[in-house]
C-alpha cells in the first residue's frame, strides 16, 4: 500500500513523509487530482491558515477528486487543518466553504486561555478510538492551533480541552482526523500514524 | 488534563557545531547538533531549539544543512533562528525542516517582518526572540547577541510582537544567561502575564529548582536551556520527574 500525501504547499509534508516512512511506509505525495482519484490511502496534512489550505485545494482541483474519494471510502487521516477542512466552515475563513463532509463549524478557542495552543496535552476518550490501540492513556500529543471544532459531533472519538473542549480525534468507519500533529508527538505519535496505516491497510 | 510545561533545550551553533558561552562570549565547542537532537528527543525533550549565533551570510548553507540533519533525528517540534532578516531567509529554514522560525534582531529592525512571517507560515510559526537587559524597574531589549541597545522596552516590544503576528515569545535575560544563577522571575512574570501568547524563559538555568521557580511565579509556559543538559549536569528525564514530584504538569517520556 502507498500512502498519498496531499501537498498543498505546507510546511510539514515533509515531516509528516519522514514519520510515515520511518513506520516502513512507502509514500508519495502530490497536488494532482488523478493520483487522489487513484489513491488507497490518503492523508491531508495541514499547518498554518485554514484559507490557504482551501485555496490551494481549489487552485489545484482538489477539491472534489478528494469530497469524491472520501465519499467512495477512501481511508483518509487529516491532521490539524486537515481535520478541520472536513467541517461546513471556519471561522479563520468564513468567506470559503469546507469540505462539508461533516456537520459543524470549526471556531476560535477561547481568549481566557493563551493562544495558540502550543505544547503537549492529554485526550479524553468519549468511546474506543482504534487510532488510540495500544497507546497509555495518559499520552500526551503536540498542539499548535488556535482555531478547533467542535466536542459534541457524532463522529468525534475523543476530545481535549484549552479554554474550552473540542475535538482532538475523529473517527468514522474510513475518516480518521487529529487535531494535534502526531508527526512531532515522540512515540505515542508515531503508533497513531501507524494505527492508522493498519486500518487503512 | 491540561497542557503540559515545556522544557526545551537550546543548540546554539556556529552553523555547524554546538558552541557555549557567558553572556554570548567566549564562546567553545559543545558538541555535535545531530547527536545532542538525536539524545534530547530520547530523553523527553519537549521541542528543540537551534540557533546560528554567528549568522554570517556566507555560512547559511551550512546552517541550512545542520537543520535538514537534526530534523531527520527529531519527533517533536524543532524551532530554529539567527540571522533570519527576510521572508526568503525564513522559507528556506522552514523548507530545510524547521517547524518554527525564531526572529530576534531583525524584528527590532524591520517589524513587519514579523506579519510577513506569520501571514504565510501562521502564528504558531513564529517565535520572537527578546533579549533584555533590566535597567532599573523594567528590561531594555538588546539584539545584536545582547550587545546593542534599543529604544524598545521588553513589555512593550513583546505586545506589539504579538499584535504584528508573533506567536511565542521566547525571553533571554542577557543579566542571568550563561551565569547559572537562576532565571530572571520577575522579567518573565512580567511579559508572561501581559501577552496573550506562550512565554518561553531563557536564561541562567541549573538546578531543578530553578524551573520549579520559573513555572510556578515566573508564570512560563515553557523553559530552554543549553548549557546544563549538554554538559550532562542535568538530564531532561531527571528533570522532568523532579518537576511531577513538585506538582508541575510535564510531559513524562514512555
Amino acid at each position: 500500500m502507498i500512502a498519498t500525501l496531499i501537498d498543498y504547499g505546507a510546511g510539514n509534508v515533509t515531516s509528516v513523509a519522514r514519520a510515515l516512512r520511518r513506520l516502513g511506509a512507502e509514500v508519495r505525495t502530490t497536488n494532482q487530482p488523478e493520483q487522489i482519484t487513484t489513491s488507497t490511502c490518503l492523508i491531508l496534512p495541514g499547518v498554518g491558515h485554514c484559507a490557504a489550505l482551501l485555496n490551494s485545494l481549489d487552485a489545484h482541483g482538489l477539491r472534489h477528486p478528494l469530497i469524491t474519494a472520501l465519499s467512495r471510502g477512501t481511508p483518509f487521516l487529516g491532521i490539524c487543518l486537515g481535520l478541520q477542512a472536513l467541517y461546513q466552515t471556519s471561522a479563520e475563513a468564513p468567506d470559503l466553504q469546507g469540505l462539508n463532509l461533516l456537520h459543524g463549524h470549526v471556531e476560535q478557542l477561547p481568549h481566557n486561555v493563551k493562544l495558540p495552543h502550543m505544547g503537549w496535552n492529554q485526550l479524553r476518550p468519549l468511546r474506543d478510538c482504534r487510532l488510540l490501540s495500544e497507546i497509555p492513556a495518559d499520552a500526551y500529543f503536540y498542539f499548535a492551533h488556535s482555531y478547533a471544532a467542535p466536542a459534541d459531533g457524532p463522529t468525534t472519538a475523543a476530545t481535549c480541552e484549552h479554554g474550552r473542549e473540542f475535538t482532538a480525534l475523529l473517527e468514522t468507519e474510513r475518516i480518521f482526523g487529529v487535531q494535534f500533529h502526531p508527526e512531532k508527538s515522540g512515540a505515542a505519535g508515531a503508533k497513531i500514524l501507524d494505527n492508522f496505516l493498519r486500518l487503512a491497510a | 488534563m491540561s497542557l503540559a510545561h515545556r522544557i526545551i533545550p537550546c543548540l546554539d551553533t556556529d552553523g555547524s557545531r554546538v558552541v557555549k558561552g557567558v553572556h554570548f562570549e567566549g564562546l567553545r565547542d559543545a558538541g555535535d547538533p545531530v547527536e545532542l537532537a538525536a539524545r534530547y528527543d530520547a530523553e523527553g525533550a519537549d521541542e528543540l531549539v537551534v540557533l546560528d549565533i554567528a549568522a554570517a551570510r556566507d555560512n547559511r548553507p551550512t546552517f541550512l544543512e545542520t537543520i535538514r540533519r537534526v530534523a531527520e533525528q527529531l519527533s517533536i517540534p524543532l524551532a530554529a533562528g539567527g540571522g533570519i532578516r527576510s521572508l526568503e531567509d525564513a522559507r528556506s529554514v522552514v523548507r530545510a525542516g524547521a517547524d518554527k522560525v525564531t526572529l530576534n534582531t531583525a524584528a527590532v529592525e524591520r517589524p513587519e517582518l514579523i506579519g510577513e512571517l506569520s501571514r504565510e507560515f501562521g502564528a504558531q510559526a513564529v517565535v520572537l526572540a527578546i533579549d533584555a537587559k533590566r535597567e532599573n524597574e523594567s528590561w531594555q531589549v538588546r539584539t545584536r547577541g545582547g550587545r546593542v541597545p534599543t529604544r524598545w522596552n521588553a513589555l512593550e516590544w513583546a505586545q506589539r510582537g504579538v499584535e504584528m503576528g508573533a506567536g511565542e515569545i521566547l525571553l533571554t535575560s542577557v543579566d542571568r544567561d550563561g551565569t547559572q544563577s537562576g532565571f530572571d522571575i520577575p522579567f518573565s512574570a512580567a511579559i508572561s502575564r501581559s501577552v496573550t501568547v506562550p512565554v518561553i524563559a531563557s536564561g541562567g538555568a541549573k538546578v531543578p529548582e530553578h524551573f520549579v521557580q520559573i513555572f510556578a511565579e515566573g508564570a512560563a509556559d515553557a523553559a530552554l536551556a543549553a548549557s546544563i543538559f549538554h554538559d550532562q549536569l542535568q538530564s531532561i528525564r531527571a528533570l522532568k520527574s523532579y518537576l511531577q514530584s513538585r506538582g508541575v504538569e510535564v510531559r513524562l517520556p514512555c
